[in-house]
């Protein structure tokens, strides 16, 4: 899950990346060019081959967007810690991505039942392990995500 | 059917349990979508929510789309006793109510074609309509802390679910009574109602509320919550069990 997690993520920011660099002047956003989301399946294992290519519609050769090597982006708010990512390209494609910092510093006192009174309850978070179709939750953490992979790869740019 | 696209700056993925869905139907789901962000994107500067902003165009004049969203905006101001509110520094910022009214009416323009059984989720807020190989649908809530976590699943069918965080793209929430103080005490807050539209304005406003916020939700009927504080503990409404899935 994490690792799917990441993939689509990855994905994402590689999409959104592709989509504002090399269509310049393009609308920020391709609709209709879904992506099969089966792809960030596949991508779990790490392997170069299946980064999705940005679109069809480039006019850039096969070599590849990037230039290899690895690129450290640029610290990023995620509002409850710092996120920064390592970009690892391979053969000019996106080959890892790796987290130097993730947001994880949270404060582990007890805190006091303040709703006594009332008909709620309060629990200590869990992390769970049934299977899930689909994750509802806020977007700043992946916002972040992309914000620092964007710097690691314009640093990459051929 | 099931296919993912970013748009409004944010993944939207769809899947049609249904097996007479086409690609034709997804793309209308996705043109839509792209109507929306061409209209209300804060982020694109020939907006037309951009253009009332710099004063190009009277709101009397704009969209019969734009005049709705305004009016159910000002709506859901009275019905939250003002912590939702769009205007902010004399601009508006509809995006606290456009996302969840987007994904509502794409689920129609679903329903309309005929679908039962599918998902609309854009970027975390999700309606869900009928079932999954006959059960329903399984939604995690993220854990706040650690993003590739999931610290609940719901089973919900015919139904709404969003989330709230400090800082969401598009959607800077704060509280309209002191706007300048951070909302730092509640990280994430979860809502469950009878649609999507619905659980995203409430969870909105309701966690412009912070604290407050959970026991608002426990007094709006239809409505269930899940809070999660910074010291990553969890608040929950009286009828949340409900929707829990229950581990053998």
């Amino acid at each position: 899950m994490k690792k799917f997690a990441v993939a689509a993520l990855i994905i994402g920011a590689f999409l959104i990346y592709s989509i504002l660099y090399d269509h310049s002047n393009a609308i920020p956003f391709v609709p209709t060019s879904a992506t099969e989301t089966s792809t960030a399946t596949d991508s779990t294992t790490g392997s170069s081959t299946t980064t999705p290519t940005p679109s069809s519609t480039t006019g850039t050769s096969s070599g590849g967007l990037y230039k290899n090597g690895s690129y450290v982006g640029s610290v990023a708010d995620a509002h409850w810690g710092s996120l920064q990512v390592k970009a690892i390209i391979k053969n000019g494609k996106i080959a890892d991505v790796q987290f130097l910092q993730y947001p994880n510093d949270r404060n582990r006192s007890v805190d006091i039942n303040n709703y006594a009174d009332s008909q709620l309850t309060t629990e200590a978070i869990q992390a769970q392990s049934a299977n899930v179709d689909i994750i509802t939750g806020a977007t700043d953490t992946s916002e972040a995500f992309v914000q620092s992979l964007s710097d690691a790869l314009t640093q990459a740019k051929v | 059917m099931k296919q993912t696209a970013l748009i409004m700056g944010m993944p939207i993925t769809l899947e049609v349990m249904d097996a007479t869905v086409t690609q034709s139907d997804l793309n209308a789901v996705f043109a839509y979508f792209v109507s929306v962000d061409t209209a209300f994107s804060t982020y694109q500067t020939t907006s037309e929510i951009s253009r009332i902003n710099r004063g190009e165009l009277a709101v009397e004049n704009c969209s019969a789309a734009m005049q709705t969203i305004l009016a159910l905006s000002e709506q859901t101001k009275q019905e939250t006793h003002g912590y939702f509110d769009i205007q902010h520094n004399g601009y508006y910022d509809p995006s606290g109510i456009v996302k969840g009214w987007a994904i509502q009416n794409a689920a129609s323009l679903l329903s309309a074609r005929g679908y039962q059984n599918f998902y609309i989720d854009a970027g975390g807020d999700i309606q869900v309509a009928g079932f999954k190989d006959g059960y329903p649908w399984r939604v995690g809530i993220r854990n706040p802390f650690k993003h590739s976590e999931y610290v609940k699943v719901l089973t919900l069918s015919d139904r709404g679910v969003a989330t709230s965080g400090t800082a969401i793209r598009g959607q800077h929430i704060y509280n309209p009574y002191h706007p300048d103080a951070a909302l730092l005490e509640i990280v994430s807050l979860t809502i469950i109602g009878p649609n999507v539209y619905e659980a995203d304005r409430f969870a909105t406003a309701a966690f412009a509320m912070g604290k407050a916020g959970i026991q608002f939700i426990e007094d709006l009927a239809g409505f269930e919550g899940y809070m999660i504080d910074v010291h990553a503990r969890a608040t929950f409404t009286s009828g949340f069990k409900k929707y829990v899935l229950q581990e053998i």
